[in-house]
């Protein structure tokens, strides 16, 4: 549905994406995820036609977003970062003037802002049609934003960090209403938060400094950053030499190192990657009459990798600064 | 065509709750009222709209940049020009929507002074030649003048900055060239008097048909739009 190939764009003598390439298939949900100034928003205008590539190619339902742009902007539903707006104009009244520009008239423009104001949490409380923009809050504006990109039902949605700004039970309510979406269309959002991502999202594609740093569904990272396995276990019953050659014993295990808590033994084991020796170490226990108080396996969060790619990019940048002093 | 027209009608819709755009449409009534009553409207006077109409064309060279300044500076600076854009709509029905928008406006403007028509028509007998004749000088050199602020609303997201661009642009062709016919050596004054869009307004103001009148105010028009299309697209290469 989306197919980019070496893209890069410059603004001026600043590079902002650098050669990266990208396909998402129709029905796909993909999160975009990076630090600030990572070039996520700026993928995202070349993607919606508003900022031309400096080179490589970019398209969207076959269509390039040079060439084609009209067809390829009649297909997207586009809402920018700071979803900006005519503050003087109505809420119904803005709605109707874009539902205009997207071709849709007389009844069938009626029932689709009648749509997406139900299914953008519009329709309450009453007056909100004939509200001034200007004069909601944050998070009604975001909601009037959501809204309009849906209006003409778009084979693919482009939303950057579309749930900023929302409170608890709206970016709730929204990761349920773009996950929704994701039978019939293809989404691409942006955000700097893994949690959201991970949670809506069927593919993630981290971006650092212009580049894609990794790529996969969230399973496929988090397996990146496991690395082998490490379980956390605390003992008592015996000393620090038996339980580790005992469970040095148990096969997958590669070491064991034991340190002291309190009268208990705290021992971490190192065992091959993706093995799982709980059941083992647990059933050893019970058979030497040891006794437990913790058995845990560390899972690398992904919250790590992604902090560990920021800072990579972090140094990178400082060095590129400090190159160019 | 369906997309200017859609555009078009919002921007004149946003032009009735623009506080700017009220006080600007009241101090011209205000003004060319001051004219009309002191100069023209004066028992034993000729009953000519002639010079009611000279003042207003000159009126028109600070008030149409006031009125066509945010036309694009605004979408420019608070980033609504990314939706605009990115909606399927092409740059050139963007400018038409905007000018033909701002025409209607001025063309409100214009039926306010009717008035002074009709308190002409009942106290003597106007020539209505040159009433006809006026008004469509009034039209001609307003969509002239409107491009010309359209086209410095795109070159910047500053609409005081686009605003006295457009002034200075204005007043060289209607005030300054006219300075130039009358001061400035051969052959300066031969070509000036070809660029002197007051002197082919003063033709229409006479009640005189003025065909070079004509081709001058629309082929500027023509221009400027063209220059603002220009500018606009340009703006996506940045
Ligand atoms: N209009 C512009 N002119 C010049 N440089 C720009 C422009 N827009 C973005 N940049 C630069 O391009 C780089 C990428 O910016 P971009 O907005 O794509 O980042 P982002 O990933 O969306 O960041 P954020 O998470 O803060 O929204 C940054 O270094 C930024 O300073
Ligand atoms: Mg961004």
């Amino acid at each position: 549905m989306i197919d980019v190939k070496n893209l890069t764009k410059w603004y001026g003598s600043v590079p902002a994406v650098d050669d990266i390439s990208f396909h998402v298939e129709k029905g796909q949900i993909v999160g975009f995820l990076g630090p600030n100034g990572a070039g996520k928003s700026t993928t995202l205008k070349v993607l919606t036609c508003f900022h031309p590539p400096t080179s490589g190619t970019a398209t969207v339902a076959g269509h390039d977003v040079l060439d084609e742009s009209l067809q390829v902007r009649r297909k997207i539903g586009y809402m920018p970062e700071a979803v900006p707006f005519y503050p003087e104009m109505r809420v119904g009244e803005f709605l109707k003037f874009r539902a205009s520009l997207r071709d849709l008239r007389g009844k069938q423009r009626k029932i689709a802002i009648e749509h997406v104001a139900k299914r953008c949490w519009l329709s309450e409380p009453e007056n909100m049609m004939r509200r001034p923009i200007g004069q909601l809050s944050r998070g009604y504006k975001q909601r009037v934003g959501l809204a309009e990109v849906m209006l003409h039902n778009p084979e693919v949605l482009v939303l950057d960090e579309p749930t900023i700004g929302l409170d608890p039970a709206q970016i709730r309510a929204m990761r349920d209403l773009i996950r929704g979406l994701g039978d019939d269309h293809t989404v691409i959002l942006s955000s700097h938060i893994l949690a959201e991502v991970e949670q809506t999202c069927s593919r993630l594609i981290i971006i650092a400094a212009g580049k894609i740093a990794a790529e996969g569904t969230a399973d496929e990272l988090r397996r990146r950053v496991l690395g082998p396995s490490r379980l956390i276990v605390e003992l008592k019953g015996a000393d620090d030499g038996e339980f580790i050659s005992s469970i040095k014993a148990i096969s997958n295990v590669r070491s064991v190192e034991a340190t002291a808590a309190g009268n208990w033994t705290r021992l971490t084991v190192q065992a091959d990657t993706n093995a799982d020796p709980r059941s083992e170490v647990f059933a050893l226990a019970s058979q030497k009459g040891w006794q437990m108080r913790e058995l845990r396996r560390e899972i690398g969060s992904l919250e790590d990798f992604f902090v560990q790619i920021t800072y990579e990019q972090n140094v990178l940048a400082g060095e590129r600064a400090v190159a160019s002093a | 065509m369906r997309k200017t027209l859609i555009l078009a009608r919002k921007e004149l819709a946003g032009y009735f709750i623009s506080p700017v755009a009220y006080v600007i449409g009241a101090l011209f009534l205000l003004v060319s009222g001051v004219w009309f009553f002191h100069k023209i409207f004066i028992p034993g006077n000729e009953a000519s709209l002639r010079p009611l109409f000279e003042a207003m064309a000159y009126m028109m060279v600070f008030a149409v940049p006031l009125i066509t300044m945010r036309l694009l500076s605004e979408e420019l600076r608070s980033g609504t020009v990314e939706t605009l854009m990115t909606a399927p709509i092409t740059d050139t029905e963007v400018i038409m929507g905007k000018f033909i928008g701002v025409m209607g406006f001025y063309a409100v403007l214009l039926a306010g002074t009717i008035v002074f028509l009709a308190l002409m028509y009942a106290y003597g007998q106007p020539d209505s030649g040159v009433a006809v004749m006026g008004y469509l000088g009034m039209v001609l050199l307003g969509s002239s003048f409107v491009s010309v602020g359209l086209f410095t609303s795109a070159l910047t997201k500053h609409q005081l900055v686009a605003a006295m661009i457009s002034v200075t642009i204005l007043a060289i062709f209607a005030i300054g060239m006219q300075e130039m016919v009358a001061y400035a050596p051969s052959p300066w004054n031969e070509l000036a008097s070809h660029v002197n869009a007051m002197t082919y307004f003063k033709d229409f103001a006479r009640g005189m048909f003025d065909t070079r009148g004509l081709v001058f105010f629309l082929s500027t028009t023509g221009l400027f739009l063209f220059l603002s299309v220009k500018t606009l697209e340009s703006r996506r290469w940045r």
